[in-house]
């Protein structure tokens, strides 16, 4: 093999992606060497989805060649690609839930004696193939029931089963705990010393510190620098992705001795399977303060956001806003005594993609004067204020008559921001504020925030992310298996000890057997 | 862009509008292209054929009342489907709401007599609309309350609206004669008056105008329209938002079975002066295709209900004049259907998609 050793096991040779009138990918090189972890560094936007889905096949690249081991290669779909080595594990993990892990893991392969399906035969195989890589998963057990670690693990045995030698890893951390992250990446090392090379997309700068050989900083397209992880500086790597000094949004000022505006009491509740999803939370949020709720997803954040917000009856307990009960109240009735709500998931719950945003910015108060009379909508005064919360929240939008679903996702959560901040709530319960927004916009968000605590409006953060729960909160609770297990001080709180918490140890909550 | 019934009350209404009709015609032409091709198989001259069709349905005053007469109670029922479809009621049991809207007329109108028409006609109206509203809204509570799919309980509450009607006009309603599945005359006082002698114009079509105008403001400018669409397209976002799904559920089945249950009564005070077994012969299904050809908006619920009643009577002259059958009509209608399923097909890229793979290849 005489080129072995000079050429990159990778090389992607002046892509170019267009959609429309928008450059994903601009002139990009990148390249992958054996045995390495390579970083594709950017903010949501920047191309790195956009690249890797060419190098998977699933885009077709304007322009740009890409070689493997030096050889000119062609992918028109992902079928092609596996073939060729390559797998990908997306953010969002496509695995089908109902089945089992061998299911999935065999799912589209072609037995030995097709047609015939011979589980035992690929038993053993997936199994040979988990332990030589040293990932310890019950191939039997069905992936629903399976923690979203455990999961990810399956989406990586998967590649390998079919004989991935790269691996494109899309996200990977952002569902997982700081412990769990450690873990992952140990078994990313040792992917690579057993001889594989690993591109890791993320826009977190400590991963790539902490993990990567080399790093490749994408910014509106284009490739701004490539660089040795070992020898760049965090805020080096900061600057290039944002293109400019990122000032950091300083929290806190005095402590919150407002009134009440959110209490709940030993709030009990079942989630979608009817399991015990909220075992008895206790929480009391005032005005001018924000409380900030971490945990690793799947703890009973959703459940008891939608416990708040009228939209999960709860099986005991009491939710007390602003003095009235809402306890098994309507969502209406929650709204009245004054909570607004940023929900977890903008595109499904929080905005009607079809309609348009001057309508999406009226949807609790349309029946309300000035809005609407007798039944009546008045358009025009619902194109004013839509002229009026544009302007203010600065969202970029062709126009108020827009569809929602023409906005990036950072100006869909300004118009959620506008609506909700628009109705003067009490307490503001925001669930993951910034999912998927790129830092500007994810800096706006905060920055709302922290305006409506000095607004002396109360603020309750539910988030995975705990950089932002740090940096917001002026109280940190944990949740952890639907219970409150610490509530600390911000002053004192260290994401270490948060992060214990969050993977359920050294808080006050009982020992568990594993 | 986005569907058509998503947009609303802005000064891009009347592009919308263009835009139907623009779709509408553009299906219709490539339909009756396809058409030619048959007619021309089966051995006639499809220039002479679609000249016949036109003529039997617009070209004389009395083809053209036809027409109407037959749009009428398509309009009606088209517009409460309108209504249904766009808050993601899918109601397919227009066709049971007619048979109940003609009972509840017919049972009013029979004891009509001696009533001043004043009282009489509204009466028989409001009934109409009563009938097919509490026909229609229970397919509504079962979905809000129980989640019980509105497809199912509409279509099975077809059957039973269809024998219950039979049972009436073949037992207790039956004509004095007891020779024919039918009613005896409701009273005269009670008929939706002929407007235009001789034709058979009726009045219903003032109702058929005003329902248009309400729905077009319930549709487009009303609160209650808003929370439909919201409820349509979103569900999670309505709840979210503090809309009761449920409740939205419940009025739009029930405004859309008063809708055809006007429908029936029209039928039975404008047409047939009376309740028969088949009164609505699959007005409710046709009426489905209405609305959704009529993109879900008011406006072109109404040319579409027009289009296919012209194609229903012109088919008659067309067979006369060429001596094709029926049927091909039948042909012609579902093309149209076909070519608007097509054209949202391309809307959404899937032709695209294909020929972006063919090149590929």
């Amino acid at each position: 093999m005489a080129g072995a050793g000079a050429a990159p096991r990778l090389q992607l040779e002046g892509i170019s992606k267009r959609f429309g009138a928008v450059v994903a990918n601009d002139g990009i090189d990148f390249e992958v060497s054996d045995r390495e972890i390579h970083a594709l560094l950017g903010e949501n936007g920047a191309g790195k989805t956009t690249l890797m889905n060419i190098l998977y096949g699933l885009y077709r690249p304007d322009s740009g060649s890409i070689r493997l081991n030096g050889e000119a290669v062609r992918f028109d779909s992902p079928r092609d690609a596996i073939a060729r080595g390559i797998g990908m594990v997306h953010q969002h993990f496509m695995l089908v839930p109902a089945l089992s892990v061998l299911e999935n893991i065999i799912l589209g392969l072609r037995a030995r004696h097709e047609p015939l399906l011979d589980f035992a035969d690929f038993r053993r195989q997936v199994i040979d193939t988990a332990q030589s890589y040293n990932l310890a998963v019950d191939v039997d057990a069905r992936v629903s029931q399976l923690p979203v670690g455990v999961q990810q693990r399956v989406e990586i045995l998967k590649a390998l089963f079919r004989g991935a030698h790269t691996l494109i890893l899309d996200e990977p951390t952002s569902v997982l705990t700081p412990q769990e992250v450690d873990e992952f990446f140990a078994a990313l090392d040792s992917l690579r010393d057993s001889g594989h090379s690993i591109v890791l997309i993320t826009h977190k700068l400590h991963e790539v510190t902490a993990l990567c050989d080399r790093v490749t900083v994408l910014r509106g397209g284009r490739v701004v620098g490539v660089e040795r992880a070992a020898d760049a500086s965090r805020d080096r790597l900061a600057r290039m992705m944002v293109g400019r000094d990122v000032p950091r949004t300083e929290a806190r000022g005095d402590v919150a001795t407002g009134a009440s505006v959110l209490e709940i009491e030993d709030l009990r509740c079942r989630n979608a399977r009817g399991l015990e999803a909220l075992r008895g939370v206790s929480l009391g949020i005032r005005r001018g303060e924000i409380v900030g709720v971490a945990g690793v997803d799947g703890n009973g954040q959703s459940e008891l956001a939608e416990a708040i917000a009228g939209l999960r009856t709860p099986s005991a307990g009491r939710v007390t806003i602003n003095g009235r009960d809402c306890t098994g109240a309507t969502p209406r009735r929650c709204i009245e005594a004054g909570l607004g709500h940023v929900p977890q998931d903008r595109q499904r719950t929080g905005l009607v993609a079809e309609l348009s945003i001057a309508d999406n910015l009226v949807l609790q108060t349309h029946a309300d004067r000035p809005f609407a009379r007798w039944g009546t909508l008045n358009r025009q005064v619902i194109a004013r204020n839509a002229e009026r919360r544009l302007e203010q929240f600065s969202v970029r939008a062709g126009s108020r008559d827009s569809a929602i679903s023409t906005l990036s996702g950072g100006n869909q959560q300004k118009v959620i921001l506008a609506r909700e901040f628009s109705r003067s709530p009490d307490i503001m319960l925001a669930v993951q504020p910034t999912r998927g927004l790129d830092i500007a916009a994810m800096q706006f968000v905060h920055e709302q925030l922290l305006e409506a605590r000095a607004n002396d409006t109360g603020v309750l953060l539910i988030s995975t992310e705990l950089d932002e729960i740090m940096q917001l909160s002026d109280r940190i609770a944990v949740i952890f298996e639907g219970r409150i297990v610490g509530l600390l001080d911000s002053a004192t709180a260290t994401r270490e000890r948060v992060g214990l918490m969050m993977a359920g140890h050294g808080g006050d909550a009982p020992d568990r057997a594993s | 862009m986005t569907d058509p019934a998503a947009t609303t009350g802005t000064p891009s209404q009347v592009l919308q509008a263009l835009r139907i009709v623009g779709q509408l015609s553009a299906a219709v032409i490539a339909a009756l292209l396809c058409g030619a091709v048959l007619i021309a198989v089966a051995g006639a001259d499809p220039v002479v054929g679609y000249l016949a069709l036109f003529n039997g349905a617009f070209g004389s005053l009395n083809s053209v009342v036809e027409v109407l007469v037959k749009a009428i109670p398509l309009l009606l029922a088209g517009l409460g489907l309108a209504l249904a479809f766009r808050a993601g009621f899918w109601n397919i049991g227009a066709e049971g709401q007619i048979f109940m809207g003609a009972l509840a007329a017919v049972w009013v109108g029979l004891n009509a007599h001696g009533w001043p028409a004043y009282v009489a006609l509204p009466a028989v109206i409001l009934a109409g609309f009563v009938g097919g509203a509490l026909w229609g809204v229970i397919p509504g509570i079962l979905r809000a309350k129980l989640g019980a799919s509105e497809i199912i309980t509409t279509i099975m509450f077809n059957y039973i609206a269809f024998y219950v009607v039979n049972y009436f006009v073949t037992g207790p309603l039956v004509e004095a004669d007891q020779f024919l599945a039918q009613t005896d005359p409701i009273a005269k006082s009670a008929e939706l008056p002929r407007i235009l002698r001789p034709t058979r114009l009726h009045a219903g079509i003032f109702v058929a105008v005003a329902a248009a105008g309400v729905l077009y403001w319930l549709m487009l400018r009303s609160t209650v329209g808003f929370r439909a669409r919201v409820v349509g397209a979103n569900e999670e976002a309505a709840r979210y938002a503090g809309m009761s799904v449920g409740w939205t559920w419940v009025v739009v089945s029930g405004v859309s079975g008063g809708l055809a249950g006007l429908a029936g009564m029209v039928e039975v005070a404008g047409v047939h002066q009376l309740l028969l077994e088949d009164i609505s012969g699959g007005l409710g299904f046709t009426a489905i295709v209405v609305a959704l050809l009529g993109w879900l908006h008011p406006v072109g619920v109404v040319i579409a209900a027009i289009l296919f009643a012209a194609l229903d009577v012109g088919a008659d002259s067309m067979q006369r004049v060429i001596g094709v059958p029926v049927t091909l009509v039948y042909i012609i209608q579902a093309l149209v259907v076909l070519f608007v399923l097509a054209r949202s097909a391309l809307e959404h890229g899937t032709f695209e998609r294909f020929l972006r793979r063919f090149r590929s290849a």
